[in-house]
């Protein structure tokens, strides 16, 4: 995984609540064995008319937010299935955090191991973010990760919360499995006492 | 010293370490395994030559791409399906795992068939890259999803790095009135919390009403505790998770029998143990339900009307305006005027047998409207041949339901059924998600008995005037 860095980017607002996985990446493209080039599907009902074309009213169909590398999004991003397919196809895209006022626990696991920041802030400060991410392209949001805060092309600044151990193997870019696998001393030892203690398991 | 929930329970006795920082990792006794969310994951064990560590605790089974018709066994037609349907193949055979292919009796959606071949047992860890893998909590197991590179994780490691959720307590209390079941208790939940209420927590559903639910109604409950954002539902286990549990194929025998026994009778909370959020809901004040919206929290009594959009608050009051644009409905409608065109019986939340018998009861000697299309997608096909001994599935066939194959089938539809735009469903899935069944699909969630008495009436109707 790449090492997650500082970066400025553009945010594409989508203030919709309960945005759900399969908004973000429809069922019809879960068919793949693969995990790259999803970005074209990213939010594919919304994004495309019935014959295939660009939906113009879609916030990613706007020449301001092509590029976004930001999503400020309406409650409980991210619900429903645990396909990683949407945090796959929202990398691929080339947004590298989300920021919301909360987001659904499986989805929010699976962008740790995908690079992606998923960071939550209370309503009032996804406000002003949400105005300034309207603003379109001119406006970019810094994201700093090691200093914990999110700033707005105003120059104003919210702190965020982030697991330290996840925080950790994001600016890294560590697997999370090598790392694991490094305590399996630690595993056989509780393979064997949990065989005694649950022979049944 | 305060006493412990079952989760806490569950939790400790599967912590292999815990880091400074509260991070856990978490031993995993059973991991479930389907054909969407696997593959690249056997991808990534192959490309880092990791091998699998506990192939005997990895069970697999393709369900939901799988066709739900006869001959699919010989050629899955559409390719991109057919092939992850292979890839599993070939990975459980490389793999040396459990497997159910699609040709064995036994197979069907992980979920049913985990708990029927005595797999899911109480108080294990269960996973699955599947999020209602809460179902498996019916049985005092702490069970949730996992995505892709997590399934990657528990195949090389069988460990899960886990932080701890909190408790929330969701007691259901007295008893359910006639013609209300386990599906209107989870979608009562769901309506009262929100899709996000839960999030951060484990749940455990307990109460006079739970202790009266059978195995299978309890799975019904566990398995939309993800659509309250939950990581998990628990209910503890008792008499009728232990009649349920032996004799099943995986189930212990003998000696080992009792000491799980032993064990399993200590899984309960304790009086005294800290809940960081209670609800109590009446159980004689749950009426049966169903949603109008596109979000599972969209809940209302069958008596009920479609809301006014402007009666909600905040980002929700735009979610609900696109929610009647999309469902083609309008405020202060009548929900039992709500004309359908599909019925969809089956799925994780309510593909069981007793699921099966509710919606037969409903149909015995009637018909369904004409032009209706409705099917049974029984859950697995150890279901689907108890339901034909029991001659439900003739009731099914004489009342003019398909009877299928057991699949997930309509309930994500990845595989053929699948509803055409503007095609409005009653399903006794748990999602009713825009897109959901299908392209411009709409999707009432509701009870197997409920969504047998709309076969028959053609709209929305509440099951107590059939009954």
């Amino acid at each position: 995984m790449d090492k997650f860095e500082s970066f400025s980017g553009v945010a594409a607002p989508m203030p919709l609540v309960n945005i759900d996985t399969d908004m973000i990446i429809p069922k019809q493209f879960l068919k793949t064995i693969k995990r790259s080039g999803l970005g074209v599907n990213l939010f594919a009902e919304m994004r495309y008319l019935d014959d295939g074309s660009e939906n113009p009213d879609f916030v990613l169909n706007n020449a301001a937010y092509r590029n976004a590398e930001i999503l400020v999004a309406g409650d409980n991003f991210g619900c429903g299935s645990s396909r990683e397919h949407a945090p796959w196809a929202i990398k691929d895209f080339g947004i590298k955090c989300v920021i919301s006022t909360s987001f659904a626990d499986i989805f929010f696991n699976n962008c740790f191991k995908n690079g992606i920041l998923p960071i939550t802030l209370p309503q009032e400060q996804i406000d002003v973010l949400m105005r300034d991410a309207e603003k379109g392209s001119n406006a970019r949001l810094d994201i700093d990760l090691e200093n914990q805060t999110v700033t707005t092309s105003e120059g104003e600044s919210f702190a965020f919360e982030v697991d330290p151990f996840r925080k950790h193997c994001l600016l890294e870019g560590l697997d999370d499995i090598g790392l694991t696998l490094e305590k399996a001393t630690a595993i056989d030892s509780f393979e064997a006492q949990a065989g005694q203690a649950r022979p049944w398991v | 010293m305060t006493g412990k929930t079952l989760y806490d329970k569950i939790w400790d006795a599967h912590l292999v370490q815990q880091d400074a920082d509260g991070t856990g990792l978490l031993y995993i006794d059973r991991h479930l395994v389907h054909e969407v969310t696997s593959p690249q994951a056997f991808e990534g064990l192959r490309l880092a030559g990791r091998k699998l560590r506990a192939p005997e605790k990895t069970i697999a089974v393709p369900d939901h791409n799988v066709p739900t018709t006869e001959g699919r066994d010989k050629v899955i037609e559409n390719e991109d399906s057919r092939i992850q349907v292979e890839a599993l193949d070939k990975n459980a055979r490389d793999f040396g795992i459990n497997y159910y292919p699609v040709s064995d009796v036994r197979q069907g959606i992980v979920h049913i068939v985990g708990p029927e071949q005595g797999w899911t047992l109480p108080g294990m860890t269960v996973v699955c890259g599947d999020s209602h893998t809460a179902t498996h909590g019916a049985f005092g197991a702490l069970a949730h999803g996992i995505g892709t590179s997590e399934v990657e994780h528990v195949l090389a490691t069988q460990t899960l790095i886990q932080s701890k959720s909190k408790n929330m307590k969701v007691e259901i209390t007295g008893q359910l009135a006639p013609g209300v079941t386990a599906k209107d208790i989870t979608m009562a939940v769901i309506g009262r919390t929100g899709t996000a209420g839960g999030t951060g927590y484990v749940i455990e559903y307990c109460g006079e009403a739970i202790r009266s639910l059978s195995m299978e109604g309890r799975m019904t409950v566990c398995n939309m505790a993800i659509e309250g954002g939950a990581r998990a539902g628990l209910i503890a286990p008792d008499q009728t998770t232990f009649d349920y549990v032996k004799g099943r194929p995986h189930a212990p025998k003998g000696a080992q029998w009792e000491a799980a026994m032993e064990w399993w009778k200590t899984l309960y909370s304790d009086d005294d143990a800290h809940w960081d959020k209670v609800i109590t809901i009446p159980g004689e004040e749950i009426a049966p339900l169903v949603t109008w919206g596109t979000s599972p929290e969209d809940v209302l009594p069958i008596t009920d009307v479609v809301p006014e959009p402007s009666s909600f608050k905040g980002g929700k009051v735009d979610a609900a305006r696109r929610a009647l644009d999309y469902m083609g409905l309008k405020a202060g409608q009548k929900l039992s005027e709500i004309e359908i065109d599909t019925v969809f019986i089956g799925s994780c939340t309510n593909g069981r047998i007793e699921d099966l018998r509710a919606a037969a009861a409903i149909l015995k000697g009637k018909k369904i409207k004409d032009g209706m299309r409705a099917m049974v997608v029984p859950g697995s096909g150890l279901v689907r041949a108890q339901a034909e001994e029991e001659g439900l599935a003739d009731i099914f066939k004489a009342a003019g339901f398909e009877w299928r194959l057991a699949g997930c089938s309509m309930c994500l539809a990845m595989n053929p059924d699948q509803l055409a735009p503007g095609e409005r469903c009653a399903a006794t899935s748990n999602r009713n998600f825009e897109g959901r069944q299908g392209k411009g699909g709409r999707t009432h969630l509701m009870s197997p008995a409920m969504a047998a008495a709309a076969a028959i009436t053609g709209h929305l109707t509440d099951v107590r005037e059939i009954l």
